[in-house]
């Protein structure tokens, strides 16, 4: 069963829509006890970093969270689900991200931001997540804090604003997109396809 | 590379499209979930629901729209018209939108704009400003295109940014359905004075203008109604001539 982790992110709805209409099972994720029910999970979000470590704090779901990824068990971060993943973030200075990837999340300079729209993601065609899409392929993004990932291995996608950047991370059974496949239209649908078939 | 948006509106009064010339005489233009859904298979990049209706019932019937839309449609949606309120945001938010824009209760009440941003995000907050000409500059207008704010709409839209809105939906009075293209020194003047995206909306009647909004508007999208509405070109048709003349479109 997927569980999604529901801590007021914007975008749950539209990952649950995404789900319903690829018909997959799923579920929320709200506890501690919710977490241990699943064996594959979504986190999405949208909004500030510091916000969301304080949201999945006070829900108790950010320390078994980090068990869970340190575990390497199979994972799958939207957005902010993907900057949490790093050590921390511009936005952010005081607030640890889960750490699992190095590097940290840093403000886009010189272009309008957010940045808001459509932008190409460059891939390896061999890279699980992207099968069945041509490297280039568009995906909707939204945000204004890119990922600085240190290790080039653990990138999956690139992107470029401005500057290139990691739009997809993976490591193992953990795998991340910066843009929101729930709102990629077919490209989006294939991609959490892939994740759920192949990943 | 980030492309140039090409985002359908569809107007709704009670739960059907109308478009209007300067925001009047009404014609329909058919059923939302419908259009919704074929200009997604065109390659709509995103979608906005405007509810022009102003009634709780054509309210409700626009929530219903966009929550079946948003089943089956997965790209953006922003609904706007008439929301006033946080709840209001949040019941659009609730309904399947992604973004809401506000225009008229932002003009009352400014802190609505850092409300929305600190519930919902900066990107979630979209500001519409109903401009029009007034002497050598332009006045954002209230109550859909009826009530002259006195605001400048170049000030306003710098405020708004400073405010968290995440883009600002840029739309002409003066150009609204008359297919003489976009106000493009409106565009620029509000595209040029803040850092978060403009899209330009309000005149688009061929596919040049659409080109100029970009180039000679500095917009970071546009928006079009009845270009569309009467099927005398499809989203498809837009992008590939924008391709053509050498903009990033996806």
């Amino acid at each position: 069963m997927i569980g999604i982790v529901d801590y007021g992110a914007g975008n749950l709805r539209s990952v649950c829509k995404a789900l319903a209409y690829l018909q997959t099972p799923h579920c929320l994720v709200r506890s501690p006890q919710e977490l241990e029910a699943v064996d594959r999970v979504i986190l999405p979000g949208v909004g500030s970093f510091g916000y969301a470590v304080e949201r999945l704090r006070a829900a108790g779901l950010f320390d078994p969270l980090m068990v869970w990824l340190e575990k390497g068990r199979t994972f799958f971060g939207i957005c902010l689900g993907l900057q949490l993943l790093l050590q921390g973030s511009e936005e952010s200075p005081d607030v640890l991200g889960f750490g699992v990837l190095k590097g940290e999340s840093r403000r886009f300079q010189g272009r309008r931001v957010p940045q808001i729209g459509w932008n190409s993601v460059e891939f390896e065609s061999s890279c699980p997540l992207f099968a069945g899409l041509a490297s280039g392929e568009y995906f909707y993004f939204v945000h204004s804090y890119w990922a600085m990932v240190e290790d080039e291995r653990e990138v999956a996608g690139w992107t470029d604003y401005g500057v290139r950047y990691a739009s997809a991370v993976g490591k193992g059974c953990l795998w991340a997109v910066q843009f929101h496949p729930e709102k990629s239209s077919t490209a989006g649908l294939t991609l959490l396809k892939n994740w759920i078939e192949r990943c | 590379m980030l492309t140039t948006r090409i985002i359908p509106c569809l107007d709704v009064e009670d739960g059907q499209v109308v478009k209007g010339v300067r925001f009047e005489a009404l014609r329909r233009a058919g059923d939302p979930v419908e259009l919704a859904k074929l200009y997604n298979e065109q390659g709509a990049d995103e979608i906005v629901f405007l509810d022009i209706g102003a009634s709780y019932r054509s309210r409700r019937t626009m929530l219903e729209v966009v929550e079946r839309v948003s089943d089956c449609v997965f790209v953006p949606l922003t609904v706007g018209g008439g929301i006033r309120n946080i709840q209001e945001m949040r019941d659009a938010l609730n309904a399947g939108a992604d973004k809401v824009a506000i225009c008229t209760a932002a003009l009352e009440t400014p802190e609505l704009i850092n409300e929305g941003a600190a519930r919902f995000g900066s990107q979630c907050i979209v500001l519409s400003i109903d401009a029009k000409r007034v002497g050598d500059r332009w006045h954002a207008f209230a109550k859909g295109g009826r009530l002259d704010t006195g605001v400048d709409a170049v000030d306003w839209a710098r405020e708004a940014e400073r405010r968290g809105a995440g883009e600002i939906l840029l739309n002409s009075i003066d150009r609204d359905g008359t297919g003489t293209g976009y106000d493009l020194e409106l565009t620029r003047r509000v595209a040029d004075s803040v850092s978060i995206p403009v899209i330009a909306s309000g005149g688009a009647g061929t596919l040049d203008q659409l080109y100029q909004a970009v180039v000679d508007g500095h917009a970071d999208a546009v928006l079009l109604a009845s270009l569309l509405h009467y099927q005398a070109y499809t989203v498809a048709d837009i992008k590939r001539y924008l391709k053509q003349k050498g903009l990033h479109i996806r």
